[in-house]
């Protein structure tokens, strides 16, 4: 704070105090400005005393000085687009607010939006489970939540009638595909299809998330955010709801009343889906209340999954024959670096692009590299053993997803070395992490798309 | 003779880099030394100079520091760095062509005042 304040008073004692006062006051209305941060000011204020001495050598009273140096440092509205522009990542918690201020109609029209959508979502959720067979509705899953995620989403950037046609084909194409495929019932094809057409409809929804500018590294960027922040606020609402419930359930129960047969029947297939919505809506509205809650949990989660890894290393690489270990270690192994790429991902994502490399980043660097010694002698395993038994489905969807993670994760690794000697600025780190996501939604459309006519549906 | 906005916001980047090249400064320095250069006519919005430092800050082009000035404010230093340098050898290249075909304009922009156009003959 000292130099703010403290300093100038060596250089221009008493006489000046009106001219301190002024420069204090500009301070403030400066510091208002989300997209300026302290240390932007001190380094304005700097300039701006210099200016003003300058200006009073030539003969201006303190009043003039100022007045000029003002007006020569720029309008503070323009000031504030130009450092937006350039520190995007200091206003990803006031997007939404800067936005609401027009008026307040809207934020109650968007209320209405949201919760038609949230509506929406779980009447379809509903009727899809009591007309629909199990397997069906878990292939629809995605189908049946996530056009009205993108609804909101597309409603609340106004998107262009082009991007609505971008977002629609893929939602119809997939669907069709999904439902006119012969799969077998219990093939793992289907399983497949399962889990991987949420991952294609997912990338959907970043289109609508970045209203159609996806090849964009900040908007991508900033639908990584809102990924980790829905993550945490629908884990909230969840427990909330759970807890919620309990009570509900227990008091009922006391009356005579049981409440558990409409639990899976009606309650369940209404609230999960609609509790997405609300979580997307929350996220959007009130980013800057758990702006910080996903790189905080990357903090706590980084040297405890280091340790985890270490371990995991010693008891593999010591466990001698691994020879008839299964799909299952393969998978375990995906789920290892996917944690790893979110543990990566969230710090880079929340980190001062300007601030030097910290302890902190080496850790993660350690991280990454542990984590790819973990997968290698993983990987040596299951190679000798595909090349034994071939290729399943299974096999085939777990190995490309472990080879796209370990291609993502050592170009990382090498790149934040890179930073942490000082060879590389962060930007390059940054934009490698959101360029490489698209190729996992291409891998999920490839799994959910191709492997069935390929795999012949079983 | 004012310059336009647009040229100015285009010279900004190697005009930057290559004050700096000169050795490690700092905002308010950096902007006389441009007012110096262009005798005053390139007039900056001071405040702009910053978003503009930070942003080649932060593609690796030049590295700041924290220092004080001679009264004891806390004063933020840019130098170059080898990516910088780079840059500024790329972008000197682009502005030579600039410049070069610019010449060429103005030459027989200047012919063509003292000797009367035929174009509409060769359209014809």
């Amino acid at each position: 704070m000292a130099p703010g304040t403290a300093a100038p008073d060596a250089a221009s004692p008493g006489p000046h105090a009106a001219l301190e006062a002024q420069i204090d006051q500009w301070r403030g209305y400066v510091r208002r400005r989300e997209a300026i941060s302290a240390a932007d000011v001190d380094e304005m204020e700097d300039h701006l005393r210099e200016r003003v001495e300058d200006l009073r050598a030539t003969g201006l009273d303190d009043d003039e000085a100022f007045l000029v140096a003002v007006k020569r440092m720029g309008t503070l509205d323009d000031l504030s687009r130009e450092f937006a522009q350039e520190h995007s990542e200091r206003l990803w918690k006031q997007l939404v607010l800067v936005g609401e201020q027009p008026g307040r109609t809207r934020s109650w029209r968007e209320l209405a939006v949201v919760l038609g959508l949230a509506a929406g979502a779980g009447v379809a959720t509903k009727i899809a489970t009591s007309v629909l067979d199990e397997d069906v509705v878990a292939l629809n899953a995605a189908l049946l939540v996530l056009p009205f995620l993108t609804a909101y989403l597309a409603w609340k950037r106004q998107v262009t009638a082009r991007v609505v046609g971008a977002l629609v084909v893929p939602f119809v194409a997939l669907g069709l595909v999904l439902n006119l495929y012969p799969f077998e019932p219990t093939g793992s094809t289907l399983v497949l299809a399962v889990l991987a057409a949420p991952a294609v409809v997912w990338a959907v929804v970043g289109v609508a998330y970045v209203g159609g500018r996806w090849r964009s590294d900040a908007r991508r960027m900033d639908f990584v955010r809102f990924t980790g922040e829905l993550a945490v606020y629908y884990t909230l609402i969840a427990i909330g709801g759970g807890v919620l419930l309990g009570l509900t359930t227990v008091t009922f129960s006391l009356a005579g009343v049981d409440l558990e047969p409409y639990l899976d029947t009606w309650i369940l297939p209404l609230c999960v889906p609609a509790a997405l919505i609300v979580a997307a809506w929350l996220v959007e509205a009130k980013q800057n209340v758990v702006e910080n809650i996903a790189p905080v949990l990357t903090r706590v989660f980084t040297p405890l999954t280091l340790v985890m890894l270490l371990a995991a290393f010693v008891v593999l690489a010591t466990a001698g024959d691994l020879a008839d270990v299964d799909r299952e270690l393969l998978i375990l192994m995906d789920a290892i670096l996917v944690l790893v790429l979110c543990l990566l991902l969230y710090s880079v994502s929340a980190r001062d692009p300007l601030a030097p490399p910290s302890f902190f980043d080496g850790l993660q660097v350690l991280l990454v590299v542990a984590a790819l010694a973990v997968d290698a002698v993983a990987l040596t395993a299951m190679l000798t053993r595909i090349a034994e038994f071939g290729l399943s489905p299974n096999k085939t969807a777990a190995l490309g997803l472990n080879l796209l993670l370990l291609v993502h994760l050592a170009w990382s690794a090498v790149l934040a070395t890179a930073f942490l000697r000082g060879r590389r600025p962060l930007a390059d780190l940054v934009a490698w992490q959101t360029r490489f996501l698209p190729a996992y939604a291409g891998w999920a459309v490839l799994v959910a798309v191709v492997f069935p006519p390929v795999f012949g549906f079983v | 003779m004012r310059i336009d906005k647009d040229l100015v916001a285009a010279s900004a980047t190697p005009l930057v880099l290559g004050i700096l090249a000169d050795g490690e400064s700092y905002g308010y320095a950096i902007l006389k030394r441009v007012d110096e250069l262009s005798g005053g006519r390139m007039q900056w919005t001071d405040g702009m100079l910053y978003p503009l430092l930070h942003r080649l800050e932060r593609l690796g082009l030049v590295e700041a520091s924290w220092g004080t000035s001679d009264v004891g404010r806390r004063r933020k230093h840019y130098a170059i760095t080898a990516a910088g340098r780079e840059a500024l050898v790329e972008r000197q290249a682009q502005w030579d062509v600039v410049a070069h075909a610019l010449q060429q304009v103005w030459r027989s922009a200047q012919d063509g005042l003292q000797n009367p156009p035929r174009v509409a003959e060769g359209w014809a």
